[in-house]
């Protein structure tokens, strides 16, 4: 929003021309974060000004996103989703809680091996072994989908939630895993729900709900955040 | 003294380029006699006909534009700006009033030929005349927002203090220049004391402006006849200046025009002559706006929801929004409303209002009441929730009462979905 038409009546020449003015603020260089695609939910990080350019530090600094992914068995979809055509249905009694979470095991092994590839560090140094130990090895370049970890949250046949965390990702390829689990299940799944509960340093906690969009608690949301950030990119980028 | 004398060989430039065929003989080459010339016509300035001078300046000024004599941004004396605070209003009007301009300036002219020195414009000039001279921007003779003008035109700095935001008047079309070629006590006097006749506030008259300018060059007796025409169809007094205030182009249509609207809404409705009058009262936009979308959102309701047309007719009669409303928004409402959360056509003829709300709105309250397992919308049964009551209530009371919840719980729960 813009302030109202300036209508101050001052006394002396050039009265007029002020009160004619019109709003003040036409306009605002806002800046989308990591995108969020139409069919998933949660946190959406933008740059108002000068936050534009923390958003590209931001980017830079390839911190990891974490998701709340819903799925269901017995049914496959074209688009992996739930709003796709149907494309299969199959039986999914056979499918246990454990046989789940070996599957899920398996996944971030091999997710695991990928971001040490694409980290390009020399695994047999201390360095290494340090970082590793902290947890703070990341790709710091372009690579593909990486998920850094993944586990069950909740599991009701033929619903289960899962919680991921990756980097580089986009939520249709969240939605191809949940799909993969299913046919590595040797059954089929389609994701109810994708939602991003963490984007690098900005939790569902600092997100602004819908009635909240307003300029007092924008404001507030940047002031609260602006030591996180900076942090942050001070660790990372130095 | 000299100050004036300077003026004069500025003008003397604007003198030669000027086609005024009248001035011709005496403007050819002596810089002496145009500069006397020029002298004469500095105290013009101050004769009170100055109505009949200022177009002459108004042709020297266009020529000046077309040709590179006088450089507009050199300093130019305050003596200009009096003369140009009336150019813009004259720019349309005043071509009629140059013809008994030329005799005029030209008896003048010659009476004075004889009495000034002349003086060259690059004489020098001692510090304290120079700092005596006010060099004012010239108008400029074209401009797409009215911010230029508002110094010097009173009519529109008495605009200004009526109300009007002539920022949002000069984004529509030819409104400006409108506003530009009224005089304030002449024609726009008379009008705004016809809108307060017909019973628009004093303080609604800026806003009303605002949106319909185009009223001001209305003829002030086709409008009485319009107001008079909704009198003779017993509209109150009162009525009539709801409905003006609340659709400002409604006087701007014809009698035939309101007539036949009139008669679409008491057909197409099938509602009698007192109800549709209602109905027009309240939404007075109804008469201004397009008859299209109207009958298409009448067909919406009867063959695509579903409705029956003495259901139809008292939707639109609690809420008569639902006319203009947007078909797509109407229909996707509906299908929530009807498919998911499983309420009867009957149940949404009691509570219109429900069309009126956002349906976000409506699927969060919804979502955190099944999720509470309060979602009971059968008045049959216990612990019913009204719609309207679903839609109308503001958050916080929505919370405390209708879902027995916090508003902290509603808040994370719609951080989950």
């Amino acid at each position: 929003g813009g302030g109202s038409p300036r209508l101050v009546l001052w006394t002396g020449p050039n009265v007029v021309s002020i009160a004619v003015r019109g709003p003040r603020f036409r306009r605002l260089k806002i800046g989308a974060g990591h995108r969020l695609d139409v069919k998933a939910s949660g946190v959406f990080v933008l740059g108002i000004g000068h936050g534009n350019k923390l958003l590209t530090d931001l980017y830079n600094c390839h911190l990891t996103k974490v998701y709340t992914v819903g799925g269901l068995f017995g049914k496959a979809t074209d688009d992996f989703s739930d709003t796709g055509k149907l494309v299969e249905k199959t039986t999914f009694d056979h499918i246990t809680r454990e046989k789940l979470e070996r599957i899920l095991a398996v996944i971030q092994g091999t997710n695991h091996k990928a971001l040490l590839m694409y980290s390009n560090i020399d695994m047999k140094t201390q360095e290494a072994y340090e970082l590793a130990v902290k947890g703070l090895i990341r790709p710091m370049g372009k690579s593909p989908p990486i998920i850094t970890a993944i586990r069950c949250l909740q599991f009701a046949l033929p619903e289960f939630q899962l919680e991921i965390h990756c980097l580089h990702e986009t939520q249709q390829y969240l939605r191809k895993i949940v799909h993969e689990i299913g046919l590595e299940l040797k059954s089929s799944a389609t994701c109810t729900q994708v939602r991003r509960i963490r984007d690098g340093v900005f939790t569902l906690d600092d997100a602004l709900l819908r009635t909240q969009w307003n300029l007092r608690s924008i404001q507030d949301a940047i002031w609260d955040c602006q030591l996180k950030v900076k942090t942050e990119l001070e660790k990372t980028l130095g | 003294m000299a100050l004036w004398a300077r003026q004069g060989c500025r003008w003397s430039c604007l003198l030669k380029t000027a086609v005024a065929a009248e001035f011709a003989r005496g403007l050819r080459g002596r810089s002496s006699s145009t500069a006397q010339a020029c002298r004469g016509f500095a105290p013009l300035a101050l004769l009170p006909s100055r109505n009949y001078i200022l177009p002459w300046r108004l042709q020297a000024y266009r020529h000046v534009s077309v040709g590179s004599c006088s450089p507009p941004d050199s300093a130019e004396d305050g003596s200009f700006s009096s003369p140009e605070s009336n150019l813009p209003s004259l720019v349309k009007q005043g071509q009629a009033k140059a013809e008994p301009l030329p005799d005029l300036n030209a008896k003048i002219l010659y009476e004075d030929w004889d009495d000034i020195p002349p003086s060259s414009a690059l004489e020098e000039i001692s510090e304290e005349e120079a700092v005596q001279i006010i060099a004012e921007p010239l108008l400029p003779l074209q401009s797409s927002t009215l911010r230029d003008y508002v110094d010097h035109s009173e009519t529109l700095a008495k605009l200004v203090h009526l109300g009007v935001d002539l920022s949002q008047v000069e984004k529509r079309q030819k409104a400006g220049q409108l506003l530009l070629t009224l005089d304030f006590e002449k024609d726009i006097r008379k009008i705004l004391l016809f809108l307060k006749d017909v019973g628009v506030e004093d303080n609604q008259l800026g806003p009303f402006l605002t949106k319909n300018p185009y009223i001001l060059a209305e003829d002030l007796e086709a409008l009485e006849t319009r107001v008079a025409y909704l009198k003779s169809k017993k509209f109150g007094k009162a009525e009539i200046a709801q409905m003006v205030s609340r659709a400002p182009y409604l006087l701007l249509f014809s009698v035939e025009r309101l007539d036949n609207r009139l008669g679409f809404f008491k057909n197409e409705l099938g509602l009698s002559v007192k109800k549709t009058k209602d109905l027009v009262i309240r939404l007075p936009r109804l008469l201004t706006g397009k008859l299209e979308p109207v009958k298409e959102n009448l067909q919406v309701c009867q063959i695509e929801l579903g409705f029956q047309r003495n259901e139809i007719q008292q939707i639109v009669f609690k809420t008569p929004k639902i006319l203009t409303a947007s078909k797509k928004r109407l229909k996707q409402t509906f299908d929530y409303l009807h498919n998911i959360m499983g309420i009867p056509h009957h149940m949404l003829t009691r509570f219109p209002q429900v069309f009126n709300s956002k349906l976000l709105r409506i699927k969060e309250r919804h979502m955190f009441l099944t999720f509470l397992g309060r979602a009971q919308y059968d008045p049959a049964q216990p612990s019913y929730i009204s719609l309207d009551q679903l839609v109308s209530l503001p958050d916080e009371v929505f919370c405390t009462e209708i879902a027995k919840a916090s508003i902290q719980d509603f808040e994370k729960f719609l951080k989950t979905l």
